[in-house]
C-alpha cells in the first residue's frame, strides 16, 4: 500500500491507502469528513466536488494516490467559525437555495472557488459552473439566485 | 474499518519521466496510462476497464505546457483542458479550440481532464478529435522504440481506438494556427448542456480580399466511429467566390458525404439532418466573421 501525504482542510495527514481508493472514500471513510457527498460516483452529479489545489474537481474521479502532496479542501473548511457562515453559505440560506441539502456541499465548493478568485464573474459564467451540479430537489432558481448574490452578480441580474 | 474500494485491483505507478513511463508500459501489456482520469476513473469504478497497472503520467511536470512552435500551438500531455482553453495563445491564435473545449462536460471535469487524454481516449462524440482534424494536428508519442509523429487523419482509427500502440504515451499535440483573419464556428447539439454531443461541427473559413475561399475546414463529430472531415464539400468551396447560396449548397452536400449510424441516442437520419443544419450555420458564421475581419482591416 502506498503511503501518501495529503493536506486536508489545512491539516497534514500521512496515510497508507489502497492504490484503488478514491479520494471521496478517503475523505468520508478514513477521515470522517462526511460533508462531501456521493451521488452518481462517475462524475455526473457534482455532489462530491472538492477543491484540489484550489480548483473545483470531482472527488469521485480522483484516486487518493493522485492527491499525494496536494491540498484538498472540503465543505467542512469553508465556515470561518462555528457560528459564522461563509458568504456563499449565507447566500444559500438567505435565498432558500437548499431543500434536502444533498447537492449543497458540492455547489458550495464550486462557488467558493469562484468567490476566492473575486472577479465578479458574469452571470452566465456562474450558471455554466453551476451546470456541473445536479439537484434532485430541483430548486435551481433559488440556487442560481444565491450564487449570483454571493458572487456579486445580482445587480447585473436586476438590470435585465 | 476498511474504506470501500470500487475499482478492481491494479498497481498504481507514478512515472517521473517519459522514459520511465515508456519502460513501465513496455514491461506490462496490461498497463494503461492515467492522465486526468476523467474518462478512465469512471471506467475503473464501473469495472469496464480492469488494467493490471496504471502508469500515472500526470506528475511529469514539464509536459504541462502550451507553447507556440513553428506556426503551431503545441500542447503537452499533461496540460489540462482548462489550462489550454484559457491560455492567451489559444484565445488569440486558435480561439475555436477554446470554444470547443468549453463544450466538454463541465468546469469541474475540464479542471482535471487533459487535451491529450481526450485525443488518446477518442470517444467519437468528443470535441477534441474533430478539432484535431479541423486544425491539421500532428500528434507525437513516445515509446521504448523512440518518438513517432502522426497526422490526425492517421491517428483516429475507430471508436475508442487510435493508432497508438499499447506501450506508447501521447506526449504532445500540435494544432496548426489558422491564417490571420480566419473566421470560425463551433456548434453542437446535445440533450443537455455538458452532455456528450449527438452531432457537432467545427468550421474554419478564410477568403482573400475578393471573397475567394483560400482556406476551409469542416470537421464533424458524432456522425461515425471517427471524426469526419468533409473534404468533398471543402473542395467545392475552395477557389470559389462565396455567397449565401454557395454556402447553403455546400451544407446540403454534407448530408451525402457522411454515413452516420443509429444508436440509443439518435437515428442515422436525424444525425444526418442535424449535421447538414449545423454545417450551414457554422459556414455562414465563419464566412460572416472572416468578411467582417476583412472590412476592419
Ligand atoms: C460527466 C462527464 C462528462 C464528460 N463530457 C465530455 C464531453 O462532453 N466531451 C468530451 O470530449 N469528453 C467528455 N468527458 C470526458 C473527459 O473530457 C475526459 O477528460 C477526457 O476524455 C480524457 O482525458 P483525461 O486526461 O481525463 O484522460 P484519462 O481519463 O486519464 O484517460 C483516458 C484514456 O486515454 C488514455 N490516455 C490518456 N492520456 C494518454 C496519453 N498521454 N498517452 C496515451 N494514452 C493516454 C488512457 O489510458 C485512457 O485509456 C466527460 C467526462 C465526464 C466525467
Ligand atoms: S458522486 Fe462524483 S460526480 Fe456524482
Ligand atoms: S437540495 Fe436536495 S438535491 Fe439539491
Amino acid at each position: 500500500m502506498p503511503e501518501i501525504t495529503v493536506t486536508v482542510n489545512g491539516t497534514e495527514h500521512r496515510l497508507d491507502v489502497h492504490d484503488r481508493l478514491l479520494l471521496t472514500d478517503l475523505l468520508r471513510d478514513r477521515l470522517r469528513l462526511t460533508g462531501t457527498h456521493l451521488g452518481c460516483e462517475h462524475g455526473v452529479c457534482g455532489a462530491c466536488t472538492v477543491l484540489l489545489d484550489d480548483l473545483p474537481v470531482r472527488g469521485c474521479l480522483v484516486l487518493a494516490v493522485q492527491a499525494d502532496g496536494r491540498q484538498v479542501r472540503t465543505v467542512e473548511s469553508v465556515a470561518p467559525d462555528a457560528s459564522t457562515l461563509h458568504p456563499v453559505q449565507q447566500a444559500m440560506a438567505d435565498c432558500h437555495g437548499l431543500q434536502c441539502g444533498f447537492c449543497t456541499p458540492g455547489i458550495v465548493m464550486t462557488l467558493v472557488a469562484m468567490h476566492e478568485r473575486d472577479e465578479r464573474p458574469a452571470t452566465d459564467e456562474v450558471d455554466e459552473a453551476l451546470s456541473g451540479h445536479l439537484c434532485r430537489c430541483t430548486g435551481y432558481r433559488n440556487i442560481t439566485e444565491a450564487a449570483h448574490r454571493a458572487l456579486g452578480c445580482e445587480r447585473e441580474e436586476a438590470r435585465r | 474499518m476498511a474504506a470501500p474500494v470500487k475499482p478492481a485491483p491494479f498497481e498504481y505507478v507514478r512515472a517521473r519521466s517519459l522514459h520511465e513511463a515508456a519502460e513501465l508500459l513496455a514491461a506490462d501489456p496490461d498497463a494503461k496510462v492515467l492522465a486526468g482520469g476523467q474518462s478512465l476513473v469512471p471506467m475503473l469504478s464501473m469495472r469496464l476497464a480492469r488494467p493490471a497497472r496504471l502508469v500515472d503520467v500526470g506528475r511529469i511536470e514539464h509536459l504541462a505546457y502550451v507553447d507556440e512552435v513553428e506556426g503551431h500551438l503545441e500542447i503537452g500531455a499533461t496540460a489540462t483542458q482548462t489550462q489550454v482553453a484559457t491560455h492567451p495563445l489559444t484565445l488569440s491564435r486558435v480561439p475555436i479550440l477554446s470554444a470547443g473545449i468549453a463544450r466538454i462536460g463541465h468546469t469541474q471535469i475540464r479542471n482535471r481532464g487533459t487535451v491529450c487524454g481526450s485525443l488518446a481516449h477518442h470517444d467519437p462524440s468528443a470535441e477534441l478529435p474533430a478539432l484535431a482534424l479541423a486544425l491539421d494536428a500532428r500528434l507525437t508519442s513516445f515509446s521504448v522504440r523512440g518518438p513517432v509523429s502522426r497526422t490526425a487523419d492517421a491517428f483516429f482509427t475507430g471508436t475508442f481506438d487510435t493508432a497508438l500502440d499499447l506501450d506508447e504515451v501521447l506526449t504532445s499535440v500540435q494544432f496548426a494556427m489558422p491564417p490571420e483573419g480566419t473566421g470560425w464556428s463551433f456548434r453542437e447539439v446535445a440533450r443537455r448542456s455538458g452532455d456528450f454531443a449527438l452531432v457537432g461541427v467545427g468550421a474554419l473559413l478564410h477568403t482573400d480580399d475578393a471573397g475567394v475561399v483560400d482556406h476551409v475546414r469542416i470537421s464533424l463529430f458524432g456522425v461515425g466511429s471517427t471524426p469526419v472531415r468533409v473534404r468533398a464539400v471543402e473542395d467545392r468551396l475552395l477557389g470559389t467566390v462565396v455567397d449565401e447560396p454557395a454556402l447553403d449548397a455546400a451544407a446540403e452536400a454534407t448530408a451525402d458525404q457522411i454515413d452516420p449510424t443509429s444508436d440509443a441516442h439518435a437515428s442515422a437520419d436525424y444525425r444526418r439532418e442535424v449535421a447538414a443544419h449545423l454545417v450551414q450555420e457554422a459556414l455562414a458564421e465563419a464566412w460572416a466573421t472572416t468578411r467582417r475581419k476583412h472590412a476592419d482591416a
